[in-house]
């Protein structure tokens, strides 16, 4: 991994670097799953090997491919990264060992987590029960931030719609087709199992790793290939904007209005116990109503990250083509 | 040789942050500095999950007879900090795309000549 962090450094074909970067994504998640976190390899896996590499493409595509040197020296950030380094380094001499059981973070709430969840959520995945229900403070906030990340995409790149551009925007679409014949077929064979594979990683995450994050960006993958392969507005034509908007808007809903209907019902604030008569069967449907609700957030946002930065590279194209 | 065992995770930690921090301040280029926070940020992931891990144990899926499982609390953190992450990278994106539009190029140094370049035309406007 630092070798691959060295080359990026080094090489200058943009192209080349955000290849690396994929790879780099790709060796960390093998790491996970070496260090047990098999939720978090997963997530890695889809996020840093797939949609990042995609996205940074695309930028790719629009912005240029090689880097010009540098004006200024990189002796003073070399030395400044020295000394950060090196003291750094000289603050691990005091940190617990690797892998050894009495270090502090093992001895403060995780013992809870790892022991009495089963008890009192009755879920074998500790990582969903803490994700959803010891912390589902936590993740409400942070699907709000993805949320808002959405937003903002959406409001930086978003174009408005012209019906003029979509003759050319056709054509770019229909030259691509030509090009990719095996792929497409292979792909669409593909999208259904990937479809399939998502909400079982949805359903089931529960019990196994997996989850609403990891089925979001899965799900996502599935429509972005197809995106990719039979043309943004064949895309569109199954998926509309304005519907993805609406189901990421409901997603961060469903996932506050369980934290409402449970206080309604006496609770506090996304206590799911008070959902049903048995507290087990409350956490369950608790657990399974909010990683809806963040599966279908993620997915939403991930698409329209992807439409919204594609739509960008056809509306440039359509207006080069124009221009010229 | 115990000590180097048993801290090189956290000085893999640190030459991966260091190089990400490098990577920040040293290049022009736009998009090559947020490949560099991406490996920064996952410099902090690695750090956060190899503190997770505990020796001997299993993954923190519950199973009959298993007594020693790894610190599930860093996983949820990181987990949800990944999806966060890719999703402030791909706003970190867009902003580089508009930036792109409206100067044609994305290189730091250039950025910063033209806005010089504007500011001096504004002051001989006004004189």
């Amino acid at each position: 991994m630092v070798g691959i962090a060295l080359a990026v450094n080094q090489i200058k074909d943009m192209f080349a670097v955000v290849m690396l970067a994929g790879i780099y994504g790709l060796v960390s998640a093998s790491f996970f799953v070496a260090m047990d976190a098999v939720d978090v390899a997963f997530t890695e896996a889809s996020v840093g090997a797939g949609i990042s590499t995609l996205l940074m493409l695309t930028t790719v595509a629009m912005t240029g491919r090689t880097e010009h040197e540098a004006s200024h020296k990189p002796l003073l950030a070399l030395i400044l990264v020295a000394i950060t380094g090196g003291l750094l380094i000289y603050g691990t001499f005091d940190m617990p060992y690797f892998g050894s059981a009495d270090a502090a973070v093992h001895n403060h709430v995780a013992p809870r987590y790892i022991y009495d969840s089963m008890k009192e959520i009755g879920v074998p995945n500790m990582v969903t029960s803490v994700l959803a229900s010891y912390r589902g403070f936590d993740t409400f906030g942070e699907v709000t931030v993805i949320f808002t990340a959405g937003i903002g995409v959406l409001a930086l790149l978003s174009v408005a719609q012209r019906p003029k551009d979509d003759a050319a925007i056709e054509a770019i679409n229909d030259s691509m087709h030509e090009k990719h014949l095996i792929l497409r077929v292979a792909i669409k064979t593909m999208i259904p199992f990937i479809l399939l594979y998502a909400f079982y990683v949805q359903f089931h995450g529960d019990y196994g790793p997996g989850g609403g994050f990891q089925a979001g960006v899965i799900f996502a993958a599935a429509i972005i290939m197809y995106a990719m392969l039979f043309g943004l507005s064949a895309a569109r034509r199954v998926i509309t904007q304005p519907f993805v908007q609406l189901l990421s808007a409901l997603g961060v809903l469903l996932y506050g209005s369980v934290g409402v209907v449970s206080m309604i019902n006496g609770g506090s604030f996304l206590d799911y116990s008070v959902l049903a008569a048995d507290p087990i069967a409350g956490q369950h449907l608790g657990i399974l109503i909010i990683e809806l609700g963040v599966g279908l957030t993620v997915a939403s946002v991930m698409i329209i990250i992807f439409f919204s930065f594609s739509a960008r590279r056809e509306y440039q194209q359509a207006n080069k083509g124009g221009s010229l | 040789m115990t000590m180097i065992l048993g801290l090189y995770n956290y000085w893999v930690v640190i030459v991966l942050m260091m190089i990400g921090f490098y990577i920040i301040i040293a290049h022009g280029h736009l998009i090559k500095k947020i490949i560099g926070l991406n490996i920064f940020q996952t410099s902090v992931f690695i750090f956060y999950i190899s503190v997770g891990k505990v020796e001997g144990a299993t993954a923190p899926i519950w199973q009959e007879g298993i007594i020693l499982y790894s610190n599930p609390l860093p996983h949820v953190l990181i987990l949800t900090a990944i999806v966060v992450g890719i999703a402030t990278t791909a706003l970190g994106l867009a902003l580089i795309i508009r930036i792109k539009e409206a100067y044609g190029v994305i290189d730091e140094d250039e950025i910063q000549a033209m806005d010089n370049q504007a500011m001096v035309n504004q002051d001989k406007e006004h004189q």
